[in-house]
């Protein structure tokens, strides 16, 4: 299944050179892929890994592993950042 | 004891300017700043005063840690009753002034009256006289401040004042430091305009030396400091992409107001977010953000400092707009982006400019500008009218109008009263997105429920900074809730508005409670002043301020009705994101709030609360 991953701030580091523009991949993976599959080939420090949202709604942290993907999901992630 | 112990009373009415000493019963129930200020505001200032007559007064107060070590303490905020809303005003700004005003050996100054002619005040330390300002009335913050640093010449001079806007009548008229730094909100600099006061001038050389315990309070800070560096935000997010980061996020979620809140996602958010600040542009080849900056004493720098392409539209051939200045922060970028659905991130940083360079508020003159889009695509107002085509996402009209509001020219003298009394007039006040008539910031409500709540209940007007609950809906600071709901929120809002009081009137910068509570600031009050500065008392002083101002207001006429929102938030629902179908449930969670603030259901303190914080019904 596709799926979009997206990465900001200093994680953007972490997407391969060519995405960092648009902070974002394009992916193709397993039916049933985890959040925590899916982010483990790009190496994200997990104490970076703070706001973790699918389609716009948080994911806390003990449910990234068994939480189940599906067929269009935007997976975005953040480190823990702030403004105002 | 790092209070000076000493403020100044201006009376512009009469030219003279008098030292008297601090209040310090005042100061242990109200520790300074906002809280101090706003105590000597309500015991002189009748609350039904007309803003802009010369019977209001303006007070610029430090707090006891402005100028001392500790990490962000430059703070200053200016106080009065806001012409924009009729509420009590109060707008906190950073730079440098605030600690060098403290280093002359003032806490505040209390400025009153009406100057028969535009002056300016100058202080070296103790020494404080009022100028003839007919050089520099009329003239932009930066020509003011240049002049004024040539005319002592003394570059080390720290300036504050007003731009043209404050002199046009601008209800939003901002109050202006070090080029870039503003008071910003509610028409603080309106008010100082109608009493002809164009800037205060101050030079200090005295330094804050009278902590009460030097050694603990050099571990405190340290300790404080170390806080602050450790902290992912504070320490590394901050410095590096500015509030600015919110943008991608906020939108993500659902919660950027678009298009004057017709939408709650901008598809061109990208195009103006701190990510964009960064890339390079196609045209020059360099990043828009040229640096980040700090203000006095802080370990965080936030601040944007940004250059404009030479060879946008809004700068050919004005090299005056070709340097490096302050840059788009977050509140700034989506009033003058998101909520027009403009993304031309250089259009916007051009705007941002002619705010700090005329002195208005960017959130709500583009708010305005959002609200005039609306009926200008609904036919309502015409082209001929408003001297420009002005469709949602038209970068032209956004700098037209930019151009036009802070001198009071063409439509934007319109534009320059805020979009409640300009919907009114053009017969559709429902599209004034606004509480008690002060322009909302860039979070939606519908989105983030307690936001709703922390807006109809601010007392300066709808405000992200009076009880900012994105830290824990959105954010997860300091502990993530569910933004979708509004069970819990009328608590979160409460202990959000209390500490923001607390950081208010400490001199310190509210971002710091990014990293730090209430518990990280005790021990630093506690090194450097006398008093009861425990966590304990430090939560009722919070809520004394609170209620102090809600006191004001309510003397001042404001009423339940004013604590509430546009009917677009309670009865249009999100039509896109995770927040599609909600609206704000504010009627399910202001009856809780007031009960939990020891009001009755009319939003009035009752003489239990009245008694427990020493507050008392003004009159």
């Amino acid at each position: 299944m596709r799926i979009t991953l997206k990465l900001y701030a200093t994680l953007a580091d972490y997407l391969p050179p060519e995405a960092r523009g648009e902070n974002l991949v394009r992916l193709e993976v397993a039916d049933g892929a985890t959040i925590d599959s899916v982010v483990a080939p790009y190496r994200l420090p997990p104490k970076l890994t703070h706001l973790v949202l699918v389609n716009g709604l948080f994911v806390p942290r003990e449910e990234r592993g068994s939480r189940a993907l599906r067929e269009g999901d935007v997976l975005a992630i953040w480190p823990p950042i702030a403004g105002g | 004891m790092s209070w000076a112990r000493k403020i100044l009373r201006v009376d512009l009415t009469k030219g003279t300017c008098t030292a008297e000493p601090l209040k310090m019963d005042w100061a242990a129930l109200f520790l300074g700043q906002r809280g101090l200020a706003t105590k000597y505001f309500t015991a002189e200032v009748d609350p039904k005063v007309d803003p802009l007559s010369p019977a209001n007064k303006v007070i610029y107060a430090t707090g006891p840690l402005t100028g001392t070590m500790a990490s962000t303490g430059g703070r200053y905020s200016v106080i009065t009753k806001g012409p924009l809303t009729g509420a009590i005003a109060c707008s906190n700004s950073g730079g440098y002034f605030g600690a060098e005003l403290k280093m002359a050996g003032w806490d505040m100054i209390i400025l009153e009256g009406r100057s028969p002619k535009p002056v300016f005040l100058h202080i070296e330390n103790d020494h404080a006289e009022l100028l003839d300002a007919s050089a520099i009335w009329g003239k932009s913050t930066w020509d003011t401040e240049a002049w004024l640093k040539k005319h002592f010449q003394d570059p080390q001079m720290r300036v504050s004042g007003i731009g043209p806007a404050g002199e046009t009548g601008c209800l939003y008229a901002a109050v202006v430091n070090d080029l870039h730094r503003a008071a910003g909100r509610s028409g603080v600099g309106t008010v100082l305009g109608s009493k002809n006061l164009k800037a205060i001038a101050v030079r200090g050389t005295k330094g804050v030396g009278n902590v009460k315990d030097p050694a603990a309070f050099m571990k405190a800070t340290a300790a404080a400091k170390k806080v602050l560096a450790d902290n992912a935000v504070t320490g590394q997010g901050l410095p590096k992409f500015g509030t600015q980061v919110l943008m991608n996020v906020i939108n993500e979620i659902g919660a950027l107001p678009t298009r004057n809140h017709r939408d709650v996602q901008f598809d061109g958010a990208k195009d103006i977010s701190a990510e964009a600040m960064h890339a390079p542009r196609k045209t020059d080849g360099k990043p828009n953000l040229v640096t980040n900056q700090a203000c006095f004493g802080c370990t965080i720098a936030c601040g944007r400092i940004s250059k404009i392409d030479e060879s946008h539209f809004t700068v050919v051939n004005k090299p005056q707009y070709w340097g490096a200045s302050g840059g788009l922060e977050y509140e700034a970028a989506w009033a003058l982006g998101a909520a027009n659905g403009v993304n031309d991130l250089e259009a916007l940083t051009y705007a941002n400019f002619r705010a700090n360079e005329d002195g208005w508020d960017p959130i709500s003159f583009g708010a305005t500008v959002g609200a005039v889009m609306e009926l200008y695509e609904m036919g309502v107002l015409k082209k001929e009218q408003l001297g420009i085509e002005a469709p949602f996402g038209s970068a032209q009209a956004l700098a037209f109008f930019a151009d036009q509001v802070g001198k009071g020219e063409g439509f934007g003298k319109e534009i320059a009263l805020g979009s409640k009394r300009l919907t009114a007039k053009y017969g559709h006040p429902e599209l004034s997105m606004t509480v008690k008539g002060q322009e909302f910031p860039a979070y939606d409500s519908r989105g983030i429920q307690g936001m709703g709540l922390a807006y109809a209940t601010s007392n300066r007007g709808a405000c992200h900074l009076r009880g900012y609950t994105v830290a824990s809906e959105v954010l997860g600071i300091p502990v993530k809730t569910d933004p979708h709901v509004t069970e819990g929120k009328a608590g979160l809002v409460k202990a959000f508005q209390d500490a923001t009081a607390v950081f208010d009137s400490s001199g310190l910068c509210l971002f710091t409670s990014f990293a730090w509570t209430l518990q990280d600031v005790a021990p630093q009050l506690q090194a450097a002043c006398e008093g009861d500065w425990s966590l304990d008392n430090l939560n009722l002083v919070g809520e004394r301020i609170w209620n102090l101002e809600k006191e004001f207001n309510l003397a001042a006429g404001l009423t339940k009705k004013d604590d509430d929102l546009p009917p677009r938030l309670k009865k249009e629902a999100a039509k896109t994101g995770p927040a599609k179908g909600l609206v704000n449930g504010l009627d399910k969670m202001l009856p809780e709030y007031y009960q939990l603030r020891g009001w009755n259901a009319e939003g009035v303190p009752t003489a239990e609360t009245r008694k427990r914080l020493g507050t008392a019904a003004l009159e």
